[in-house]
């Protein structure tokens, strides 16, 4: 078992949990999915999150991503403890965490710079006309630049990943979640995603969790993080 | 300064922009809006077209004071009452002038085939100011002789052609009541839905049309005063000192209370007001309806939304933006084609029924209410875009 994360080590931590444990139904149908949970992500890590289906990757990833309400244990995110958090505190908290979805999740109305632009337009004191130049620039950093007044049904999956990326990266945010981006994706299209991913989050002193079954982006990790039946296994391996 | 808050706050057109991505369903909203509009601008514009033409004579009497009688309901049942009252009054300092006016329904014969048909008939004293129509005392003098009439132009075709007659110089004489007469002049007064024409003559031949009625009676007792005086002020005296037979009105009130009558004495302002609200109610259910199903929709992209740190108050704004363009939308052409069936139905009842401002912004606040009430509805179902279900 990790020791308790202590208020230094915390300012150099982008996630740290602490036998964190979440449960779903009521009584005699209540499930444990997530079982004394315990590790952390430094600062412009890249972290792996592996394991079978159903093993609780997905509740993991919605409870850092502040989506769900923390039942038990800590979770401290970006120095925000969810453990008790408002509803208003876990929103605020979002603006600071990309999320990148397996179908990637593009708004269909809108083309590939609008879909980035709304991730811009979360943050606060730029111009319209800024927001969309800063939209325009992560477009041409997943080299998109010149799809950006496609909408989402004229591009292929790699390029809706791309565009979920850039949407992702365009708050500026300070953790990446991903869930699968590789998954519908062909391995060298996949790699490339990644690879791009990887590049763009340590400009950004960016941290990324990635849930993933890819075992062909193993080598990019930082740190692989191995999970089952609810707990995680290997938390304090040794960054690569 | 302006410009810069409008640059800095300005945003990605998302409302537009959801509810433009399926064109047919947009149509559908929009006819369906168009539609609950238009049948409001009509069961509105008939209520009050009904309103405004059962006053359009109260409107162009010439007075400041009406005498009536308390049994008297509308101009339809009007009742008798003496016209002596009506000579009491000028007792009273602030009275210049009366005129009697006798008033029933009599039967005109169409001089073209020959139909009998339903009239209303004013009677007056040539001599006395009736109408506030500059040209009308001219017209009047032509009726100091008996069995005279001026016909309303504007009465619906099925009394003849008397206007084209007229006109081409050709002499209109008909029957009243059983008896001949010949129509000296044209006035424009406009059929309600209580008189689809209106004949004006002499009392001395309106007791000879109508011989039943008493020569002391009068229906309607017009009384001009003084300038500077108070109408209200002077009804109030009238109806203290004269005797109970009478009942003394101004103008305005002698105006609501013919409409009053029609409001709440029929069933008629009922029907066209539970219709305008049928309208609304069919609107409500067609924009909820398809507001419901855009969001339902574009619920796992309002999600995501969420999950983007996007705050639920945010989406509300959205639909309630996608209420607000749908309402703009809806509005305009049932506006339009509301213009187009008031003129047609003018042209074929000649009842007055028009866009007037009242109508067209009562119309369209109430097309707004119905697109933001039913998009406050729709955004309940938001609260069901959980974004932890997005993974």
């Amino acid at each position: 078992m990790p020791k308790a994360v202590n208020k230094k080590d915390k300012n150099s931590k982008t996630v740290s949990i602490n036998n964190l444990s979440h449960y779903y139904g009521n009584n005699e149908n209540k499930k444990q999915v997530l079982n004394n949970v315990n590790f952390f992500i430094e600062k412009g890590e890249l972290v792996l999150l592996k394991g079978p289906s159903g093993c609780g990757k997905t509740t993991l990833l919605t409870l850092i991503g502040a989506l769900r309400t923390c039942q038990s244990g800590d979770l401290t995110v970006l120095n925000n403890q969810l453990n008790g958090a408002s509803r208003k505190t876990r929103q605020k908290l979002r603006r600071n965490i990309g999320m990148i979805f397996q179908g990637h999740n593009l708004l269909r109305c809108l083309t590939a710079e609008q879909n980035v632009q709304m991730g811009a337009d979360l943050i606060t004191n730029l111009t319209y006309l800024q927001r969309r130049e800063l939209a325009r620039k992560w477009l041409s950093a997943v080299g998109l630049e010149d799809h950006h007044k496609k909408l989402p049904n004229g591009l292929s999956g790699g390029q809706k990943q791309r565009v979920a990326i850039a949407r992702a990266l365009s708050a500026n945010p300070k953790l990446l979640l991903a869930d699968e981006p590789t998954s519908a994706l062909d391995s060298v299209t996949g790699r490339e995603i990644v690879s791009l991913l990887r590049k763009l989050a340590k400009e950004q002193n960016c941290s990324v969790l990635m849930v993933t079954h890819d075992p062909r982006i193993s080598d990019m990790a930082d740190r692989i993080l191995n999970m089952e039946d609810g707990r995680i296994f290997n938390a304090l391996s040794e960054l690569r | 300064m302006i410009n810069f808050s409008f640059i800095k706050f300005r945003k990605i057109p998302l409302a537009w922009l959801l509810l433009t991505r399926q064109p047919l369903r947009l149509i559908v909203a929009i006819a369906g809006i168009s539609f609950a509009g238009i049948l409001m601008f009509m069961q509105l514009g008939f209520r009050d077209g009904l309103f405004d033409t059962s006053v359009t004579i109260h409107k162009l009497l010439d007075a400041d004071l009406v005498l009536i009688s308390p049994r008297s309901k509308s101009s339809i049942s009007m009742s008798g009452f003496p016209k002596r009252r009506l000579i009491q009054t000028l007792a009273l300092e602030d009275v210049a002038k009366t005129a009697p006016v006798n008033l029933t329904y009599l039967l005109w014969r169409n001089p073209d085939n020959l139909k009998t048909r339903s009239i209303l008939t004013l009677g007056f004293n040539p001599s006395d100011s009736l109408l506030l129509d500059d040209g009308f005392s001219r017209k009047a003098d032509k009726l100091k002789n008996p069995g005279r009439v001026l016909f309303d132009k504007l009465s619906r075709p099925e009394f003849g052609p008397i206007e084209d007659w007229f006109l081409s110089e050709k002499k209109v004489e008909t029957e009243v009541a059983g008896k001949r007469v010949l129509v000296e002049g044209l006035v424009e007064l406009g059929p309600s839905f209580g008189a689809d024409g209106n004949l004006i003559t002499s009392r001395e031949t309106y007791l000879r049309l109508f011989p039943a009625n008493p020569k002391g009676s009068i229906e309607i007792g017009l009384v001009k005063l003084r300038s500077g005086s108070n109408p209200i002020l002077v009804s109030e005296i009238l109806n203290k000192s004269l005797p109970n037979d009478v009942r003394v009105l101004t103008k305005d009130q002698f105006i609501e209370f013919e409409k009053n009558y029609w409001k709440n004495s029929t069933a008629i302002g009922f029907i066209f007001s539970l219709g305008a609200l049928m309208g609304f109610v069919v609107g409500c259910v067609v924009v909820y309806q398809i507001l419901y199903s855009d969001v339902t929709d574009h619920l796992p992209e309002y999600a995501t939304l969420l999950a983007m740190g996007y705050r639920l108050k945010s989406l509300f704004f959205v639909v309630a933006r996608e209420g607000f363009l749908l309402a703009l939308f809806g509005y305009l052409p049932a506006y339009f084609s509301g213009q187009i069936l008031y003129s047609i139905v003018r042209n074929s009842t000649k009842l007055p029924i028009v866009m007037d401002a009242n109508k067209t912004i009562l119309i369209f606040i109430l097309i707004l209410v119905m697109c933001m009430g039913s998009a406050g509805i729709a955004m309940r179902k938001l609260v069901d875009a959980d974004p932890a279900e997005i993974f």
